[in-house]
């Protein structure tokens, strides 16, 4: 007889269950952090509000407090990253959590191994975290569903960076004092960006309103139906918006054929001091980063009084203590006394 | 197994079954005559020569046992996901007595030995009683597959194909296509084509839409395929030759088909059950099992489909069964194989989505999983007819079963049906009058 079908997995199981016994706090958030998608209002704002009060621990001259004391985290990171693996790596370590470095330099996922068994060697090792940057679309889920370790989706494929737009929100929400009503307008590669999708689906659950704006070679079909409006000029973007989210344009996106050059991207997409001019002092300017400057944003803004890029970063610590503290089955009524 | 009915066996007599005959114009309670592997009569009340085997199939759907002109049984060089005996068997089961087996295995089937041997070793296994669904080799069109060079296409067709492909791949060389459906006149054959036009698809892992943005997986737009259908109607049209158009998947096709189909053309089309039952959203949650390609399409693109079956614009059903080791699906989707399983589940699945609710009759879902492809690829099969071989599927159309693909014959299970609860159970399966599959019910 032919044993066509997977085995029923003792592995599978174990995450479902490990899933079903999750409730993350309060917020009823589950075992994984896999995308915005399917969060609530409450939910997002939740994990904002708990971000405030780690915001302070940064600031302190003793960075360290033992929320996540004993617990181990695996940063797994198949692609290549900086702020995002160290600013994981800072949330970890100033929660006195222990943690692990794994890159795809040097991996067994070199040496052919898939997905499947790199899940199964860490429920092996019976790790509590998984922090997971991923080239393809959707690998985070394929691991939660596999391990019963809480997964965090540090970015996969095109699909979702959720930390990414938690940090964005937050910043925006310092700024302007609230997110409801905001004119958001994500410009550049929407195709290609999980940071847009994320985005997309934090602001419309905090009661925003998004656009995305880019050459129309970079902008997904569909995406009106995920509930933002295109707009096909960056001028018309910078006229509307309360803040722009200004995405990097990857180089070799001038080898798909999307772009036909970075100049020309720079000279009709590109946000330049000179089209800002036209928008209200209080337009702010966000980029998750890297950047690339005299591409898709010119240096007098990234490093003008309009942009928030840097409170960016100081956020994306404080968000992502907050999520592994949550996940990890903090409430966030009680995240001011882990501090404390 | 029994051997009454087969060509050196005893005469045999099915009673009392429903005998569904499009081709005939039957729909009745009928007795049906077996002898020397060929049908000898149907009527009422038959009592049959002496010392008939009479085998009672009261209840059941007694009809030409069906054909699918699209099937991959991997084997050579694959044969962790399937084999010519696992597959025809697979087929068998699924009420089929005629497939089609596509060249796109490794080595790819470009050559009259490699032809051959798929023929051959179909019919070493039924020798042995092992034998499944008689199994038609599909000649590569290009060599290696390459899409550079035409295949010696006579020296396949001697060996034993029935038609060209570079299934899995598009004939994309607009004058290799022409020369394909030019050359292929001589023989008689069709061009079976996968219309993809890969700079549109752009290595596109399902349909592009919404669904596709919220997953941030890359899409391959319905234009992909209706931009190479276009082009082939007219090649068609040019040349006279044969086209057919594998698993049409868009109302744009659709819509062109009709209006070469209006003008002449000598094309013809077929239609998956995946493609009849499914949309893109059956991919949420990254579910490789409802990968394949073409991709699983929007509603109105399935609509369009299921109503281009309905009133013969695609005049045949076609599995596109293309099974997978569960490893080889059990990844991240990019890196996913294309491809389902469907021969087990084809008959049931089309009878929920085109016969329950009414869109047609189950009369002429047997033809278009019958006499349909036989009628339009010429091939000896699909009809009851006295004289014809005797190829019978014989199921019960209200008898219900879960799909466990652990179940299957293939040696693949990767199906997006698995779970669902379907009617329409097959309990035997005869090729030439040879019991090919018994549920073990009918004894």
């Amino acid at each position: 007889m032919n044993e066509p079908g997977a085995p029923e997995g003792g592995t599978r199981q174990a995450a479902a269950e490990a899933r079903d016994r999750a409730t993350a706090g309060d917020l009823g958030l589950g075992k994984d952090l896999t995308g915005l998608r399917d969060l609530t209002r409450a939910q997002v704002e939740g994990i904002l509000d708990t971000a405030e009060p780690f915001k302070a621990i940064s600031r302190r001259k003793v960075k360290k407090v033992p929320a996540l004391r004993g617990r181990t985290i695996v940063n797994l990171f198949f692609e290549a990253s900086t702020r995002t693996r160290i600013s994981f790596e800072f949330a970890e370590k100033r929660l006195s959590a222990d943690t692990v470095n794994v890159s795809s330099s040097g991996s067994s996922v070199q040496k052919g191994e898939t997905l499947v068994d790199t899940a199964r060697n860490l429920e092996a090792m019976n790790i509590d975290m998984v922090v997971m940057r991923h080239g393809s679309s959707g690998a985070a889920q394929f691991l939660a569903e596999r391990i019963p370790s809480n997964v965090i989706n540090a970015g996969d494929g095109r699909h979702e960076h959720p930390t990414q737009a938690l940090l964005d929100l937050l910043t925006l929400r310092d700024r302007f004092g609230r997110i409801e009503g905001l004119k958001i307008a994500i410009v550049g590669d929407i195709l290609h960006s999980r940071v847009a999708r994320s985005n997309i689906w934090g602001l419309l659950a905090c009661g925003a309103e998004v656009a995305v704006c880019g050459p129309r070679t970079l902008i997904p079909a569909g995406i009106d139906e995920l509930g933002a409006t295109v707009l096909n000029r960056v001028e018309e973007a910078i006229e509307w918006a309360d803040a722009l989210n200004v995405l990097r344009l990857q180089l070799e996106r001038m080898d798909g054929g999307y772009v036909p050059s970075l100049e020309e991207y720079n000279r009709c997409f590109g946000v330049t001091l000179e089209r800002l001019r036209r928008a209200p002092e209080t337009v702010a300017v966000l980029h998750p980063g890297p950047m690339n400057r005299g591409v898709e944003i010119d240096s007098d803004v990234a490093d003008g009084p309009r942009s928030v890029i840097l409170p960016q970063v100081t956020n994306g610590v404080a968000i992502r203590m907050a999520v592994l503290y949550l996940l990890a089955g903090g409430r966030p009524a009680t995240a001011a006394s882990a501090v404390a | 197994m029994s051997v009454s009915g087969g060509l050196n066996g005893q005469p045999l007599l099915i009673a009392g079954g429903r005998v569904v005959c499009p081709d005939t114009g039957t729909d009745q309670i009928a007795d049906v005559l077996v002898q020397d592997g060929r049908i000898a009569a149907v009527e009422p009340n038959l009592t049959g020569p002496d010392g008939v085997d009479r085998l009672a199939v009261e209840g059941m759907v007694l009809a030409p046992g069906l054909v699918d002109v699209h099937v991959h049984l991997r084997e050579p060089g694959a044969t962790h996901k399937e084999t010519i005996r696992s597959g025809a068997q697979a087929a068998a089961a699924g009420g089929f007595t005629t497939i089609w087996a596509m060249p796109n295995t490794t080595p790819p089937l470009d050559d009259p030995a490699a032809v051959g041997y798929v023929r051959q070793e179909a019919k070493r296994w039924a020798r042995r009683g092992q034998g499944g669904a008689r199994v038609s080799p599909v000649g590569a069109a290009s060599r290696r597959m390459a899409g550079k060079r035409m295949t010696e296409v006579g020296a396949l067709v001697e060996a034993g194909a029935v038609a060209v492909s570079d299934d899995g791949l598009p004939i994309a060389d607009t004058g290799l296509m022409r020369r394909l459906l030019e050359y292929t006149q001589a023989f008689d054959i069709p061009v079976l084509q996968h219309a993809e036009d890969l700079g549109l698809s752009a290595q596109g892992v399902m349909n592009e839409g919404s669904v596709a943005t919220s997953l941030g997986l890359r899409g391959q737009p319905g234009a992909a395929e209706s931009v190479m259908v276009a082009r082939d109607v007219r090649l068609a049209q040019l040349t006279g030759g044969h086209l057919h158009v594998q698993h049409v998947s868009t109302r744009d096709s659709v819509e062109i088909i009709a209006r070469a189909r209006d003008k002449g053309v000598r094309v013809t089309a077929e239609a998956t059950p995946h493609h009849l039952a499914l949309t893109d959203e059956a991919v949420l949650g990254y579910r490789t099992e409802a990968k394949m390609n073409p991709p699983l399409r929007s509603a109105d693109d399935r609509a369009a489909v299921r109503q281009a079956v309905v009133d013969g614009t695609i005049e045949m059903i076609a599995t596109d069964h293309a099974p997978h080791h569960y490893e080889e699906k059990d990844r991240e989707f990019d890196d996913a194989p294309f491809g389902v399983v469907g021969l087990e589940t084809a008959l049931s699945v089309c009878m929920r989505e085109l016969v329950e609710p009414g869109l047609m009759t189950l009369n002429d879902l047997i033809d278009r999983m019958s006499a349909g492809p036989a009628r339009a690829m010429g091939i000896n099969g699909g009809s009851l007819r006295r004289g014809m071989p005797a190829d019978i599927v014989i199921f019960d159309p209200d008898g219900a079963w879960v799909v466990d693909p652990r179940r299957f014959r293939s040696k693949a299970g990767n199906t997006p049906f698995a779970g669902d609860t379907l009617k329409g159970v097959v309990h035997r399966t005869l090729v030439s009058g040879e019991v090919r599959y018994a549920s073990g019910v009918l004894l």
